[in-house]
């Protein structure tokens, strides 16, 4: 009964007490030099440059399924010539966001979450301690910098190419050109639409690449204890990116009324 | 004064994990330039021992210094300062898989020297000769067999040339000839650079060439120090049985 207790009454809000703290240190040490530039960058290739394909893929994707499905609504009222507006106003305001969302907390966070808890196990994080480097700066603060950043380029590539799968969709039933489905997509359209869909994704890249980290350097338990960290950093990630999501659309028809019309 | 500071000192060091415990009031002195090599039975506490000397451990009470300073009380900065004057070879070696290993020992020269890139290259592949792991600059970890490992880990240990040298079970994984090389390698460093080495190991001629003082733990308590002969005439029945039963294979 005790070991019951300890089990699931104290340990759930105690680890999420340390999560927080973890979190809370990763932001302070971001603005605290040194900085650790170059593995930066490198996680910046890993975590960015590398998703790039999969990301612009997924829009592509996503935009060929959304044309099709605002076809179908709005040829009900004879509103076809909103097509592209409507498909666009999905993709930039929801769509991309959410999507490049879950797609990063898997590829990132299960990448991360094995690749730290391995070399946790390994005592590689021991030895950048015993070689005088802040394994916190160098392992945490980087991959954070790095999904930080990452986010809204790769929404901004999905959102592109999502609107060029929407005009193949498009342009393979009515033969429209790609110029004046853009120009169409965009007359409606407006920055305010954009900018805070986008923007709320760094927070999805900060929740990703903290959780992956905090759950990959708290690995235990050998080769199996970092399949299980990967397992639970994709898991844990995406309905933490989930559930912030629901804070952050409602915070950002509170910031940007306009957007709420 | 600072001429005088012991390199490492243990004072009444205890440590516990849950109740198990593991080190039980160890004190010792490691004196500057010398060889201090731990004996002692697996799980006695030796590794455990040395991640003290570099604070990745923090003992339940008692004092640990290096270079005089009382590694528990040290901000990260500090710490960080110690650090890089004390190598440390890995019971696993724990090398960085994701680079080769060569850069593996380049790693800390990297971080802590502004070495021209030539010059840090240069420098890496001569620890890497001396270690035998001449040709072996741009393999990946994950190529080498475990006794290249240790030999890399051990490089990288040397590559700043710190004072203080600690290397957990140098000789494991090794035939006799690379580990009769290994051992005259490190007591060249200590001879020609003065460094204070730590040496763990199991293997008893090899205690007897490098160890100027031979520490025997035994749960958790130091049950014999002193020079090999004075080992040999222990009061401890455990420790000469240690010594005579080894020291054949
Ligand atoms: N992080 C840890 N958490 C819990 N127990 C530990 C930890 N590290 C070591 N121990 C325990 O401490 C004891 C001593 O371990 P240590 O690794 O120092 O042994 P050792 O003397 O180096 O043995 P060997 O010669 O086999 O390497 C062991 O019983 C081990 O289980
Ligand atoms: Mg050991």
């Amino acid at each position: 009964m005790p070991d019951f207790f300890r089990r699931f009454v104290v340990a759930p809000p105690a680890r999420a007490g340390d999560a927080v703290v973890f979190a809370a240190r990763a932001v302070r040490e971001a603005f605290r030099p040194p900085f650790e530039l170059r593995e930066t960058a490198r996680q910046l290739y890993e975590i960015g440059w590398l998703s790039v394909p999969l990301i612009a893929a997924a829009g592509f994707a996503v935009g060929i399924v959304l044309s099709m499905h605002t076809r179908a609504s709005l040829q009900r009222f004879g509103a076809e010539a909103l097509i592209p507006a409507a498909l666009t106003l999905a993709l930039v305001r929801e769509t991309g966001p959410l999507v490049v969302g879950l797609l990063v907390s898997g590829r990132v966070g299960a990448g991360v979450g094995a690749e730290l808890g391995a070399m946790k196990v390994t005592e590689q994080v021991d030895a950048l301690e015993a070689s005088a480097v802040d394994s916190f700066k160098f392992l945490v603060v980087t991959r954070m910098v790095a999904c930080v950043v990452a986010m809204p380029i790769l929404t901004t590539v999905m959102n592109f190419t999502g609107i060029v799968g929407g005009w193949v969709a498009e342009t393979a039933i009515s033969g429209m050109g790609f110029r004046t489905y853009f120009e169409a997509a965009f007359s409606i359209v407006q920055f305010t639409d954009y900018l805070p869909g986008t923007l709320k994704t760094t927070v999805f890249g900060f929740i990703i690449a903290i959780t992956a980290s905090y759950l990959g350097l708290r690995t235990s338990h050998g080769t199996q204890g970092v399949g299980r960290s990967a397992t639970r950093s994709v898991v844990l990630a995406s309905m933490l990116m989930i559930a912030a999501n629901v804070v952050l659309v409602r915070l950002i028809f509170f910031v940007f009324p306009e957007t709420a019309e | 004064m600072s001429g005088e500071v012991v390199p490492i000192r243990l004072e009444r060091v205890r440590k516990r994990f849950g109740r198990l415990k593991v080190l039980d009031d160890v004190s010792l002195d490691m004196p500057r330039g010398e060889a201090t090599v731990v004996l002692g039975r697996s799980g006695t506490g030796k590794s455990v021992m040395l991640r003290h000397i570099v604070g990745l451990m923090a003992p339940d009470s008692g004092r640990v210094l290096v270079l005089g300073q009382d590694l528990t009380r040290l901000s990260p900065p500090a710490l960080a300062a110690v650090r890089r004057q004390v190598g440390f070879l890995f019971q696993n070696a724990a090398l960085f898989d994701s680079l080769t290993v060569g850069e593996n020992v380049a790693f800390p020269l990297r971080r802590h020297t502004r070495l021209p890139e030539p010059e840090v290259r240069a420098r890496a592949q001569d620890k890497l000769a001396l270690v035998g792991l001449a040709r072996d600059y741009e393999k990946m970890p994950a190529a080498l067999s475990g006794g290249m490992r240790k030999r890399a880990g051990l490089a990288r240990a040397m590559a700043l040339d710190p004072a203080i040298l600690l290397v957990d079970e140098p000789s494991a994984g090794l035939d006799p000839i690379t580990s009769e090389e290994i051992d005259d390698l490190l007591v060249r460093v200590k001879e020609e650079l003065g460094t204070t080495l730590v040496v763990v190991t199991h293997n008893i001629p090899s205690a007897r060439r490098i160890g100027d003082t031979l520490v025997f733990l035994y749960e958790g308590r130091v049950l014999e120090r002193g020079d090999a002969a004075r080992l040999e005439r222990s009061g401890h029945p455990i420790v000469r049985q240690f010594l005579a039963s080894e020291a054949g294979g």
